[in-house]
């Protein structure tokens, strides 16, 4: 055991665990974050996606030990009311069907958006392949992510 | 809920019969104080809020707005004001099972939720009477409140709750008609929605409950197989482990966290007495069947003489299908959390039959039934596999050893797909006969199909096929494989709707007819279908000219009440499939809630679109062959094709929804590539090697 000391949601964050425990069950196991999924444990589904300094990042094969330092942001840390353009824009298009592959569909559009202002429907493919989802709301995710860059856009725009 | 509570419960909703509890009097233990239950599925709280309890389980099918929308259109309650809880197992959701399954949650409630709702507003409005001293009809129920129309003046239904409650239930309520539908054919936001975008749903997983352990379960790799012999010591070495037990399906690594228990998992030593299915393999299988095909089986369905009318036939058609075993793979891993105590059990559970799990937990346990509380979860997917109740089994066993500490077993993706109830694989052998107009005068089909469900499961979507042929023979034989199957979505359509509408898009070209014309003739009695078909054909664009390289398919299915056609536009390159564009209609009835069933009707096309190109469960030395989404690979984004969603208007009882268009996608598409390519796809997946 060691602890491992890092930002998680903004704020500093020391967790005591073998340091080859997948970030994934870190979070969910020691931590009690229930919100990032687990779905395959081989960066296959992309259900555990997390941003480790702002990069989307499968947790189920990131060992804890390698995020001592850095800034990890979960599903729960996006924003504190669902606020982020792409929340609003899931909220809007009703994304959601079983809902469990949605943290990690979130958080890779959040990265997406946060890259690409306007994304193209290639570029969400590209971005979001890696994302499975088996109620199949890929039509709806390809509407909200434009949509979620309308918003994000709005926002940047309201504060100038 | 105690015991006098419970009898009271039981004996007033049995006086209605399933479905409908009302006159419930007696405050609800362990709520907040000021909940007023009215009936099995309202309560009303002090502070306004209505909370309806929702019977059946939420896969992402819909049903926590959907069922809501049944209960709120009667209530008259204020939609934001709307609260929603799964409650335990209890008859009056369900006689003899309580469970999600048949796309039937709005075909059973339809009638009892709108009774309840109604029943429920009728005692509020009676309170309200009773409070004023006038005449109920002096009253009129809207917003969560009642109006005295004369006065104006308004109580609200948080006011009225606990007098309303102590009323007795009206013996009956007239229902809306379809004209006065307020909130029944709209589409309100989800409810269900904003918990899951912030990750705040509880799904079964994330159930956490005090000093709570985690287990994962080392399985034979081949059905049936049992332990032989184990060496738990190096998994007891593993840092976080703390006891490795036997149970009866395999050996568990109880630990501090998931992780460490798949860790002390893979430093167990098993030996395995692997039984008598350890050589069966996919390619035995499939010359096994293809000679029980040759020869007949039990009859299924027969009119008239398929076989000396297709003997005279002008032309003949003859082929056979193959369909693979198939696992459900729904996102959320099985799992379980269950904690045993002496006095009883409690059980956390993504489950769509809660009974079934319920039952599971006696017979282990030796509890009683009425002791075993099953707490429903949000479920990460169901598809049918949430059916069956072995991995509660499993984390009850489990549990029972560990008692009273609770315990969550968590299945691994390997698990999933490994350890599945499968779609069974199925073979059929056709032959059709057309007579010299090319109209079809036989039709015969020998499935051979593992056993499931009920007798004609296996053959369902070809026995009860609605061409009007006038020779049919449909047999069925019934092989034993040692691998579990069960119901995935849409059950014995999935396959056999593959193979029907293939097989007669090969009796249409054996005609020279085009393959919505051929359908058209023979489906005029069953005018339901026959109106999907011609308006997907139409919105389809079916006949008109096409961009280069894309070609187009049909098909159509009457499954769970509903009836539904697509047209699939596709492009095959290098053998590689593309579907660019689906057109479906569908007739489902009334429509409760428009999005949800556009939702449902894309959510089963990309669920049946995975199974073309792309998925399929394969046995070699009785173990399955695909260990994980690398081999067993779900269409992602990028392979979506545009999905465009037809409704037929319709004031019929509603018909089911979350299986309707899984059936229809499979055919279509690959009518559609026979159209592109002149191959006949007979058996999938297919792969590219296949088409060139």
């Amino acid at each position: 055991m060691a602890a491992v000391k890092f930002t998680l949601n903004g704020k500093s964050q020391t967790v005591d665990v073998v340091p080859q425990m997948p970030l994934l069950w870190a979070l969910r196991d020691t931590l009690g974050m229930t919100g990032t999924k687990f779905g395959c444990g081989m960066a296959l589904c992309g259900a555990c996606t997390v941003h480790i300094n702002g990069q989307p990042t499968r947790s189920c094969v990131t060992q804890v030990a390698t995020v001592a330092g850095k800034s990890v942001t979960t599903i729960e840390g996006l924003s504190s009311d669902s606020s982020h353009p792409v929340q609003r824009a899931w909220i809007e298009a009703d994304v959601p069907q079983c809902g469990y592959c949605q943290s990690g569909q979130i958080m890779t559009a959040a990265a997406l958006v946060a890259k690409t202002a306007n994304p193209s429907d290639s570029d969400i493919d590209e971005a979001m392949r890696g994302n499975l989802c088996r109620c199949g709301t890929y039509q709806a995710i390809r509407q909200a992510v434009h949509l979620a860059a309308r918003y994000q856009a709005q926002a940047k725009g309201g504060a100038r | 809920m105690n015991d006098v509570n419970r009898r009271s419960f039981l004996k007033t909703g049995a006086a209605v019969g399933g479905g409908l509890l009302v006159g419930f009097q007696l405050p609800v233990k362990g709520q907040t104080a000021g909940l007023s239950k009215l009936n099995a599925f309202v309560k009303v709280g002090t502070d306004d809020t209505v909370t309806l309890e929702i019977h059946k389980a939420e896969m992402g099918q819909g049903t926590v707005t959907s069922l809501s929308q049944l209960l709120a259109e009667e209530l008259e309650c204020d939609w934001k004001k709307i609260r929603t809880e799964f409650p335990g197992v209890e008859p009056v959701y369900g006689s003899p099972m309580m469970g999600t399954y048949g796309s039937l949650s709005i075909r059973t409630s339809w009638q009892p939720l709108r009774q309840a709702g109604a029943s429920a507003r009728e005692m509020l409005v009676q309170a309200a009477a009773q409070q004023w001293k006038v005449d109920k009809s002096q009253c009129r129920a809207e917003n969560s409140a009642v109006v005295n129309t004369a006065t104006g003046t308004k109580l609200t239904y948080g006011a009225l709750a606990e007098a309303a409650a102590k009323l007795p239930a009206p013996a009956s309520v007239p229902l809306k008609t379809a004209a006065q539908y307020k909130v029944i054919g709209t589409s309100p936001k989800r409810l269900d929605t904003p918990s899951k975008v912030n990750g705040t749903a509880g799904f079964g997983l994330d159930v956490r409950r005090p000093g709570m352990l985690y287990a994962s379960l080392e399985r034979c790799p081949v059905f049936g197989g049992k332990v032989a012999s184990f060496d738990g010591s190096k998994a007891m070495a593993v840092p976080g482990v703390k006891k490795v037990v036997q149970i009866s399906n395999g050996v568990a690594v109880i630990a501090d966290d998931t992780w460490s228990a798949m860790e002390g998992r893979k430093a167990l030593i098993v030996k395995w007495d692997e039984g008598k299915w350890a050589n069966v393999s996919t390619p035995g299988l499939r010359q096994e069947w293809a000679a029980l095909a040759a020869k007949p089986g039990q009859s299924v369905r027969k009119a008239g003489d398929a076989a000396a009318t297709f003997a005279g036939a002008v032309k003949k058609v003859e082929a056979v299908y193959e369909a693979p075993y198939l696992s459900h793979a729904p996102m959320e891993p099985l799992n379980a959390t269950v904690e045993v105590r002496p006095d009883g059990c409690d059980i956390w559970v993504a489950s769509q039959i809660q009974s079934a799990a319920q039952q599971v937990a006696a017979q282990i346990t030796g509890l009683p039934a009425g002791k075993c509380l099953i707490h429903t979860q949000y479920l990460g997917g169901g598809f049918g596999r949430r059916g069956g109740a072995d991995y509660v089994g499993e984390a009850v066993e489990i549990a029972k050893v560990m008692s009273p500490v609770p315990v969550k077993l968590t299945w691994t993706r390997e698990d999933d797909l490994q350890h599945d109830t499968y779609r069974p694989a199925s073979y059929v052998k056709f032959s059709g006969g057309l007579d010299a107009q090319g109209l079809p005068v036989s039709f015969s089909a020998r499935v051979v199909c593992p056993p499931f469900g009920g007798n004609t499961t296996p053959v369902e979507g070809i026995h009860d096929m609605k061409y009007a042929i006038p020779n049919v023979q449909v047999d069925y034989t019934a092989p034993d494989t040692g691998t579990p199957v069960s119901y995935w979505r849409s059950v014995g359509y999935s396959q056999n709707t593959y193979f029907m509408e293939a097989f007669i898009d090969e009796m249409a070209a054996a005609a020279g007819a085009d393959p919505v014309e051929f359908r058209r003739k023979l489906l005029a009695g069953t005018p339901r279908l026959l109106n999907v078909l011609n308006i997907a054909a139409d919105k389809g664009d079916w006949g008109k000219p096409l961009s280069a390289g894309r070609f187009r398919g049909v098909a159509v299915v009457n499954n769970i009440g509903s009836f539904n056609a697509q047209v699939a536009e596709v492009s095959v390159s290098q053998g590689k499939v593309k579907v660019h564009r689906v057109v479906c209609a569908v007739d489902c009835g009334q429509v409760i809630n428009p999005a949800i069933v556009e939702a449902q009707i894309q959510s089963g096309i990309v669920y049946g679109l995975s199974t073309v190109t792309k998925l399929g469960i394969t046995l070699d030395k009785g173990r399955v062959v695909q260990k994980n989404f690398n081999n067993y690979d779900p269409i992602r984004i990028d392979e979506m094709p545009v999905v465009e969603v037809h409704i037929v208007p319709s004031r019929e009882n509603p018909g089911g929804i979350g299986e309707a268009s899984t059936p229809t996608i499979v055919p279509a598409v690959v009518n559609a590539v026979y159209a592109a390519t002149k191959k006949r796809v007979r058996m999938l997946p297919v792969k590219p090697a296949d088409l060139v």
